[in-house]
């Protein structure tokens, strides 16, 4: 098996958020807290499961303003869309 | 000792023209690449002289027509940018090839920049379009019905390493490396077994194991051998077995990976036989399950999962880079894939910061059920082709990217640069430096050639037959004291 290196983590880097004039941002610019990082452990069940229901909650509230999003760029008249959308075999 | 990293993609997009009955892809791919206008003059041609996509790495020359196109055709479907990279039509896409690049970062930032320039020049078609008709472009690899484009990956490797040797070794490497490379697709194509979700959007198209073919057929390992370099000394290894990714991440790993393998292989660092019985039917295998719980069989008899297959290759991996000095890029690598393939272990699901076909999985999984959706529904598939879109208001994947919810390997300051600038340590700066600096002068264009037409002189080429040279190191100061081409070709002697 696989010898990890310690602290092997997603890490990212500089995250410079502006825009050059090649790429216009979309205006609805909306920054969301990402999802927090490991979770620790807890020795007491019920602080455990306390922390589990927040997170849970946590969770389904970040789904429904992703939804939300989601809901506000969908494609119109899908359907027909994914019909027409053929493509020529390539490379 | 394995030769230093030289590495591009090529990326065929989707296109299609909404509300046009007469929508035909190829005029469009014309339009698209025409209206991106660096070069004002925009006369400036490909060097076909310098292909020969017929050479098979396994030692013979394949029958077939090789494709030249009249001057003013060539004209119409090539642009050769100032950042070194080629936009250009192929068949019926667009496609972006990057310049050459010496390491996986570098590689993500000039992808990346690439989907910029194909947005930037859509912006600019659109306006051409008659009244309603708009067109659109998709960083993805199917339109869902049979059909399938590629993304290409291109690693320079040195000739002396036996073709049957990276055959043997990537094989269960390519087959596996979906787990974390794949972009996600909803259903099956190309007549597979039916289902929901699958991991890579290209597993259903692979038909062989090792052949010439890109197109019909397709197989895991492509034998096209034409190096564009000094083919006494290096093979270009053409890999038309991944997806084309929208995360940073993703693309990192695919890439940076890759490279690091490719170098064991080099140095014959892999020393474990994971040699699959069944590679064609395990690669779709593999796709078809987001669990990650299919156990393939291997020649020697054992049973092992795709995970366990690709800690295998990390070990490896891990023994060689405690052996040999790895460069700050590839150790960085080497632990993000250490990290993915613990939170692959764990939960797949987790990993949808990093990880394309996670990241579109959670939308869908999320999606459907909020809406009490069945998979095959036509908003699921759209928002499958919408993660791929290029408009940054419309393409979900970068929806995700403004919400902060995916993790960046780059800056948008630096993919914008690089939409104008070449890499500054492979030979890709020269041919963007003579791009910017004369574009008047510069006749044709090739990977591993410029040539000059200058004055009533006969055109000149220049060969640029290694890689790394070319770079800002060996030529900018002959570049700064060449006012013109003709000065260029005189100090050049």
């Amino acid at each position: 098996m696989a010898r990890f290196i310690k602290g092997a983590k997603s890490g990212s880097r500089d995250q410079s958020q502006d825009s050059g004039a090649i790429w216009m941002a979309a205006s609805s610019e909306q920054k969301q807290k990402s999802k927090g990082g490991d979770e620790g452990s807890s020795d007491e069940s019920s602080e455990g499961s306390q922390k589990m229901a927040k997170k849970g909650e946590e969770l389904k509230e970040d789904m429904d303003s992703l939804m939300e999003e989601i809901d506000s760029v969908l494609e119109e008249n899908a359907e027909e869309f994914v019909k027409n959308y053929v493509q020529r075999g390539g490379e | 000792m394995a030769i230093p990293t030289v590495m591009g993609t090529e990326i065929e997009y989707g296109i299609i023209v909404k509300n046009d009955p007469e929508f035909d892809p190829i005029s469009s791919c014309v339009l698209l690449v025409n209206a991106y206008r660096e070069d004002p003059e925009g006369r400036i041609l490909w060097d076909y002289d310098q292909e020969n996509p017929l050479a098979d790495a396994r030692g013979f020359q394949v029958d077939g027509e090789k494709y030249t196109p009249n001057q003013q055709e060539n004209i119409a479907r090539n642009k050769t940018l100032i950042n070194g990279a080629r936009y250009y039509v192929d068949h019926a896409h667009p496609e972006y090839s990057s310049p050459e690049v010496t390491n996986a970062r570098d590689l993500v930032i000039h992808e990346k920049a690439g989907e910029r320039i194909l947005e930037v020049s859509r912006r600019e078609a659109n306006v051409l379009l008659p009244e309603g008709a708009t067109m659109l472009l998709h960083k993805n690899n199917s339109d869902q019905k049979g059909n399938s484009y590629g993304c290409h990956e291109n690693y320079l490797m040195d000739r002396r390493t036996s073709f049957k040797r990276i055959v043997e070794n990537l094989l269960p490497f390519f087959v596996t490396r979906q787990i974390y490379c794949g972009s996600g697709k909803v259903g099956s194509e190309n007549r597979n077994q039916p289902c929901d979700f699958q991991i890579s959007q290209r597993a259903d198209f692979f038909e062989t194991e090792v052949a010439l073919d890109t197109m019909v057929k397709r197989p895991i390992i492509n034998t096209r051998d034409e190096p564009h370099a000094d083919r006494e000394k290096y093979r270009r290894l053409h890999m038309i077995v991944g997806d084309s990714n929208m995360s940073e991440y993703t693309i990192y790993l695919r890439n940076g990976v890759t490279a690091i393998l490719l170098s064991m292989i080099e140095d014959g660092a892999i020393d474990r036989d994971l040699s699959l019985m069944n590679p064609v039917r395990a690669i779709k295998e593999v796709s078809h399950d987001p669990s990650l719980s299919l156990e393939m069989q291997l020649d020697n008899g054992k049973r092992m999962t795709a995970i366990e297959i690709q800690n295998e290759f990390l070990d490896m991996a891990l023994t060689y880079a405690a052996k040999n000095s790895l460069d700050a890029v590839s150790m960085d690598v080497l632990e993000k894939w250490q990290y993915v393939m613990q939170r692959l272990a764990d939960n797949p699901m987790d990993l949808s910061r990093e990880i394309d076909w996670v990241a579109k999985k959670h939308i869908l999984d999320g999606f459907i059920e909020r809406k009490e959706l069945e998979w095959d529904d036509s908003r699921v598939k759209m928002l499958d082709l919408q993660y791929h879109d290029t408009r940054p208001d419309k393409g979900l994947y970068y929806m995700l990217e403004r919400q902060n919810r995916v993790e960046r390997i780059c800056s948008d300051d630096e993919i914008n640069a690089a939409a104008h600038r070449p890499p500054e340590d492979t030979r890709a700066y020269f041919r963007g430096e003579c791009l910017r600096r004369y574009p008047g002068e510069v006749f044709g264009v090739n990977w591993d050639s410029i040539s000059f037409a200058v004055g009533e002189e006969p055109v000149r080429r220049i060969m640029m037959n290694e890689p790394l040279k070319g770079s800002r190191t060996y030529v900018e100061e002959l570049l700064d004291k060449s006012e013109s081409a003709s000065e260029l070709l005189a100090n050049m002697g």
